[in-house]
């Protein structure tokens, strides 16, 4: 009988332990992936469609025009990002401007649905101008301490792994349906803009 | 017999007062985060069997009409949807929206069945005209709580969906049956619209 007793006190710390042990982690702070702060900058960029959609509409856009014009944007837009980063560090708190992000899906989402013929040169200066906005816009508020740093990395990576993925993906294409099917995607990145920027007006 | 079975209960009934006192925080408000938004925006179209049927038949006349409309009208028809979404966000009205849908259905409808061959132009004019209506009906009810911009973008998506539905389908027009079958489509679609407007007018 004793016997039994004792086993049943076993049990009983056995599950309180295995309760005790399975813990969930306090989520003091978003999007914290638990890997370091490469990761973080890494995932606040992929879970982020403001971020990503003006990306991949530049990617479209230069694929669209030729490998030359991908590669362009490859290399321009991830530094720029990461000037504009710097330059936000400065500044004290986010204050994101809706209507702006808007217009920069209309103006990419459009330009790839008509399939514009933009010059090498307007494809740096558009790409160079959206590095620095949203860079500065996510170097607001992040603080400064060494690991921004490496949270910038993080997020400059995923940058340029998403152009050089959709570039190469769309530069390839030769197909006359396979790049209207772009355009398609294009028209679609701009008509979200639109709705974007009426609620912003109505906003106000 | 007996002893077993009080054995049992002294195992399970530790396990139960522990699993019962780890209960999961309540969800007592609506849902949000970015997927409800992108969801919502998606459901938004399709549950409308009026939005529904026009956007199929954008994608039949499209492929009646071939290259260069079958790829014309899907680009232009999200940017026109639109901007009658803006329209309707900045509270501008548009008069007789749900008049516009049905009517919408009736003549895209109509256009499928008597396989109507007007100029590009009057035929994108067409399209963009009702294109307005539709956006200003469904672009403007986002939920509160919602990510505007997914909810834009998930609404954007399934119309295209739904102009793909409309193209796929479309793509019989090649046989002869094919192209009898998509006359009727166009007539069901005329005869839905129908039905609409006197829901409208009702």
């Amino acid at each position: 009988m004793n016997r039994k007793r004792k086993s049943h006190v076993s049990l009983y710390a056995f599950v309180a332990f295995s309760f005790a042990m399975s813990a969930v982690p306090a989520e003091a702070h978003l999007n914290s992936t638990g890997m370091g702060p490469f990761y973080d900058g890494l995932i606040h960029f992929l879970m982020n469609p403001e971020d990503i959609v003006p990306v991949v509409a530049l990617a479209l856009l230069a694929g669209l025009r030729g490998a030359n014009y991908g590669r362009r944007a490859l290399f321009v837009l991830p530094t720029a990002w990461f000037l504009g980063a710097l330059a936000g560090l400065s500044a004290l708190a986010a204050n994101p401007q809706p209507f702006i992000a808007a217009a920069w899906f209309v103006l990419l989402g459009g330009l790839v649905a008509a399939d514009a013929h933009v010059s090498l040169r307007a494809t740096t200066v558009l790409a160079a101008l959206l590095g620095l906005y949203h860079g500065y816009l996510n170097g607001m508020g992040m603080g400064q301490s060494l690991s921004v740093l490496v949270i910038l990395v993080g997020l400059v990576f995923a940058i340029f792994v998403l152009i050089a993925l959709v570039a190469a993906f769309v530069a390839r294409l030769r197909a006359s349906w396979a790049r209207i099917a772009i355009r398609v995607g294009g028209s679609w990145i701009a008509a979200s803009g639109l709705l974007m920027l009426g609620w912003t007006t109505r906003a106000r | 017999m007996k002893s077993s079975k009080v054995h049992t209960m002294a195992r399970v009934l530790p396990t139960l007062i522990f699993v019962m006192l780890c209960a999961p925080s309540a969800f007592a408000h609506p849902q949000k985060g970015d997927a409800v938004g992108f969801l919502t925006g998606f459901r938004h179209p399709i549950s409308g069997l009026d939005h529904v049927l026009a956007m199929i038949a954008v994608g039949l006349w499209g492929a009646q009409l071939g290259s260069p409309a079958i790829w014309l009208l899907p680009v232009a028809f999200p940017i026109v949807m639109a901007v009658g979404g803006m329209l309707g966000l900045m509270g501008i009205p548009v008069p007789g929206t749900e008049y516009g849908i049905a009517l919408s259905a009736i003549l895209l409808g109509a256009a499928v069945l008597f396989e109507l061959r007007p100029s590009l132009t009057i035929a994108a004019l067409l399209v963009g005209f009702f294109a307005i209506f539709h956006g200003h009906a469904h672009g403007a009810e986002l939920p509160p709580g919602q990510s505007a911009l997914l909810y834009s973008m998930g609404f954007v998506i399934a119309t295209g969906c739904l102009h793909a539905v409309g193209i796929g389908i479309g793509t019989v027009y090649r046989w002869g049956w094919g192209q009898k079958l998509l006359r009727v489509a166009g007539g069901l679609v005329t005869v839905g619209g129908v039905f609409f407007l006197w829901k409208a007018a009702a």
